[in-house]
């Protein structure tokens, strides 16, 4: 494998604590060394900035109802169909790209790492051919758990132990990440016409409720010791007034301590806060509870966030929050995609034009904005855009053009055609701060890293670290003023390095790289109940044989597994 | 109830007719497969000449090539859409999107068209001496489209998934028209002067469409707003349809007697003023 040498670039890693300091960084055979030979190719990076590889910690990227967007909405697409010159396939789709699509543009923005945020197990095949054919980036899949009758079995009786094993059993037939819970027991009442939007509701027929379901994941994520925390999709998503039960949420966290062997702080990733930090009681009324929401997250240093920035596109909302997708149509009468997925989980894809004319609209983009502008430790809040949700992933650049200039926010917030209305309704208008160069290497690679466990080898520039590296063409001393100066430079690298190799090239993808699919293999002791309790659900339930459930290696020809013995916890 | 005599937007004053420059399309090569002409439009060809044009991409399944590989081109453009004409000639069967979104200016072809010929147009004028295939006039907003001969489906529809239809200017078929015309139509017009199949109309939500022929079946399905005026019969009616009483009505620059229907009744429809707004359907006594 090539030697290269990066040389005079500014280079921001929070992991070394480099601050824009001129450094070389050396690569060889895949991973950043101290030194290499003479031989070295050199990349010259004078007046660049140098970063280690974006991980994504949230986006939906791959699976069925990834598919199922697509499948629906062929006007998504329609005019991206002609082939450009080099080894790039047809790049379709907007807000749901291909799977070819979805790997050229994270490379270009300078990413190497993708989280798909909810994978239903029944369907994980299905994530996982996605998963493969996607190029360059490395990708991994959280399960969904929230809903899935085995969880809400056990953890009705406050069973830890068998909820573990359970969890462990799904990460190995599915080829899983980690611990997903979307809308906890909501999706399931969903399935009797019902939702739970306050934690306290009862979970029809299972009598639990979503606070149990919280607090009991958590609690079988710390007893297998994953290498991420239980990630949570919240209740009452979308709602004036539901930062309360948000803040209800979080505090189930409250004392509990992480315990891994990956580095993980947290015990609770709380994602798209931006749809959970609501005040007011209805549109008419509505206000940012963006503050309050931030400031107990501040303070409460077992827990990591995303944002969920509202881009202001024309986007395809999608969500295992089944009854939030049912609301969603209601209010715009667009196509509505549902489906249940028998004992697990459920999905629902709505169109959404997030018009910058509408206030409530332009407040949802101000909330987002807020979430990472009052987070005082960029080591816990990621930036993203639920994509596709608030907005395509191929937004970060423009998103980031807002956190880091005041000017080009505010010249967006003050040409809202109801701006006063969201000025009044957010404190938008009274925030200073713009994010620094260090505190987006924080927010978009050490930070998501180590929230992911993955921060020994990913996040960071150090000696001994995978070579997945970014160069941006910006010079830190001379910060482009303007929004799509800003957008330009971080949407298109100067080069990308995937384990240590140039896949991206002047924001040209020039190498398809070997993309490697993560997953968790963990021992637990020998459970015969819960083996006892998969074979008769399949039995008695199940549309399929046990036997058919497993996600054969074929499926994931690349794998990269973390593994994790919890036989001794 | 007050209406506004669709007449009128045949009658309006026509802007002075400036001299245009004209560009000549003749076809020399046919392509093996279908061309996709995206490019041919007065708003690409505007302040281009006869050799700039000529070296414009078209698309050929996976190959890009020029246009020059298939046409003779003379002639040059004028500064803007607006001064610029373009006259294609010869067999245009497999050439798709000739006038797709143009905004101005004005375009004739003297043969018959594939598919996306005018579609997302907003502007300008495109005639087609000829037959258009379907998928023609798809998301129109503004301008005129002319069709001196027959459509196929999906005339002046939304695009496949696409909720947002026809919803300006005027697009005249002087044959018939296939299976689903105008569906998710919100604006405009669209005239059918001979006969249509299936599915007329579905999902409209404004604009008219005039048809002098006779429908099949399934005429203003799920129709929540506007106005479809049908001079011939329908095959069979929907059953969401209810009369409410004679009118005399001056559409297309003719009075005549219609039996005023609303529907779609089994769909939402908006209120305005405390009163529920209704599709109508008009049928020629």
């Amino acid at each position: 494998m090539s030697e290269y040498i990066i040389k005079n670039g500014h280079v921001f890693d929070p992991v070394q604590g480099i601050k824009g300091d001129k450094a070389d960084v050396a690569v060889k055979d895949g991973k950043i060394i101290d030194n290499v030979g003479s031989g070295a190719k050199v990349i010259d990076a004078k007046g660049k900035t140098v970063m280690a590889g974006a991980l994504e910690v949230h986006a939906h990227v791959a699976g069925p109802k990834v598919n199922a967007g697509r499948w629906y909405r062929p006007e998504d697409k329609h005019f991206d169909s002609h082939k450009t010159a080099g080894i790039t396939r047809i790049e379709g789709g907007k807000s749901i790209p291909t799977v070819f699509k979805t790997g050229y543009e994270y490379a270009r923005m300078g990413f190497t790492f993708a989280m798909e945020a909810a994978m239903p197990p029944l369907y994980a095949r299905h994530v996982h051919e996605e998963i493969h054919d996607t190029p360059i980036i490395d990708e991994a899949a959280l399960p969904v758990f929230g809903n899935n009758w085995f969880i809400l079995e056990y953890l009705k009786n406050h069973e830890v132990e068998n909820t573990a094993a359970y969890i462990a059993w799904i990460l190995r037939q599915t080829k899983g990440y980690g611990v997903k819970v979307v809308n906890p027991g909501g999706t399931e009442a969903w399935a009797w016409g019902l939702n739970c939007l306050s934690i306290h509701d009862k979970v029809p027929y299972f009598d639990i409720t979503p606070a149990e379901i919280i607090k009991g994941t958590i609690e079988a994520n710390e007893y297998l010791g994953l290498p991420h925390s239980m990630h949570l999709h919240q209740n009452n998503l979308g709602n004036p007034g539901n930062y309360t039960t948000t803040i209800d949420s979080l505090k189930l966290a409250e004392g509990i301590k992480a315990k891994n062997n990956f580095g993980r702080e947290q015990v609770l990733h709380s994602t798209h806060i931006q749809f959970h930090s609501y005040k007011g009681t209805n549109w008419g009324d509505f206000e940012s509870g963006a503050k309050e929401v931030m400031d107990y997250v501040n303070r409460q240093k077992n827990l990591t966030i995303d944002t969920g920035n509202v881009t202001l596109d024309e986007t395809t909302t999608m969500t295992a929050d089944g009854p939030f997708e049912h609301h969603l149509q209601s209010l715009n009468h667009l196509k509505w995609f549902n489906v249940d997925v028998e004992l697990e989980t459920a999905a629902g894809v709505v169109p959404f034009i997030y018009d910058p004319n509408n206030a409530v609209f332009a407040s949802q983009w101000a909330v987002g904005l807020e979430i990472a502008l009052y987070a005082k430790d960029p080591m816990r809040c990621f930036i993203t855009t639920d994509h596709p949700n608030a907005g395509p992933f191929t937004r970060y650049p423009r998103v980031y053009s807002w956190l880091m200039s005041k000017k080009v926010r505010d010249e967006r917030l003050n040409t809202f055609k109801k701006a006063d209305k969201v000025i009044s309704a957010t404190t938008l208008a009274n925030i200073d701060r713009e994010i620094t160069l260090y505190e987006l290497a924080a927010m978009t690679r050490a930070g998501p890293a180590k929230c992911l466990g993955l921060s020994k080898d990913y996040g960071g520039l150090k000696p001994g670290m995978t070579a997945d590296i970014a160069i941006y063409n910006i010079n830190p001393d001379k910060f482009p003023s303007s929004g799509p100066e800003i957008e330009k430079a971080f949407a298109q690298v100067a080069y990308l390095f995937k384990n240590g190799k140039i896949c991206v090239e002047d924001g040209k993808v020039i190498d398809m790289g070997h993309k490697e699919t993560f997953w968790v293999d963990v021992k637990v002791p020998e459970n015969k109940q819960v083996m006892h309790d998969i074979k008769e659900k399949f039995l008695r339930y199940y549309s399929l044989s046990e036997k058919n459930y497993p996600v054969p290696e074929s499926y994931a020809p690349h794998q990269h597994i973390l593994s994790v013995d919890a036989t001794q916890a | 109830m007050h209406r506004i005599s669709i007449s009128s937007l045949w009658m309006r004053p026509r802007r002075e007719v400036k001299r245009m420059n004209t560009v000549t399309l003749t076809i020399k090569t046919q392509p093996e497969l279908y061309l996709e002409l995206e490019k041919v439009n007065p708003d690409t060809f505007a302040g281009k000449k006869a050799d700039e044009i000529a070296k414009l991409p078209v698309f050929q399944g996976k190959e890009i090539l020029t246009l020059g590989d298939f046409f003779t081109v003379t002639g040059e453009a004028g500064a803007t859409a607006a001064d610029t004409k373009i006259v294609i000639n010869g067999d245009c069967t497999k050439m798709k999107y000739i006038g797709a979104k143009m905004t101005a200016g004005e375009v004739v072809v003297n043969s018959a068209c594939d598919m996306y010929t005018g579609s997302w147009m907003k502007g300008g004028k495109l005639t087609v001496n000829g037959d258009v295939h379907s998928f023609c006039g798809l998301a129109m907003a503004g301008g005129e489209f002319t069709i001196n001969g027959n459509a196929g489906n999906y005339l002046g529809a939304a695009y496949r998934g696409d909720w947002r239809g026809m919803s300006g200017g005027v697009l005249r078929v002087k044959g018939n028209a296939g299976s689903d015309v105008a569906t998710f139509m919100t604006g405009g017009t669209l005239i059918v002067e001979g006969n249509v199949d299936i599915h007329l109309g579905t999902h409209m939500e404004g604009g008219t469409i005039i048809l002098k022929g006779n429908a099949n079946r399934r005429v203003g399905g799920q129709m929540v707003k506007g106005e479809i005026y049908v001079y011939g019969t329908i095959n069979v009616m929907m059953p969401g349809y209810k009369p409410v009483g004679d009118i005399e009505l001056d559409v297309d620059g003719t009075k005549s007697k219609f039996v005023d229907y609303i529907g779609d009744l089994g769909e939402r429809h908006p209120k305005r003023k405390g009163e529920t707004v209704y599709g109508h359907l008009y049928m020629k006594k």
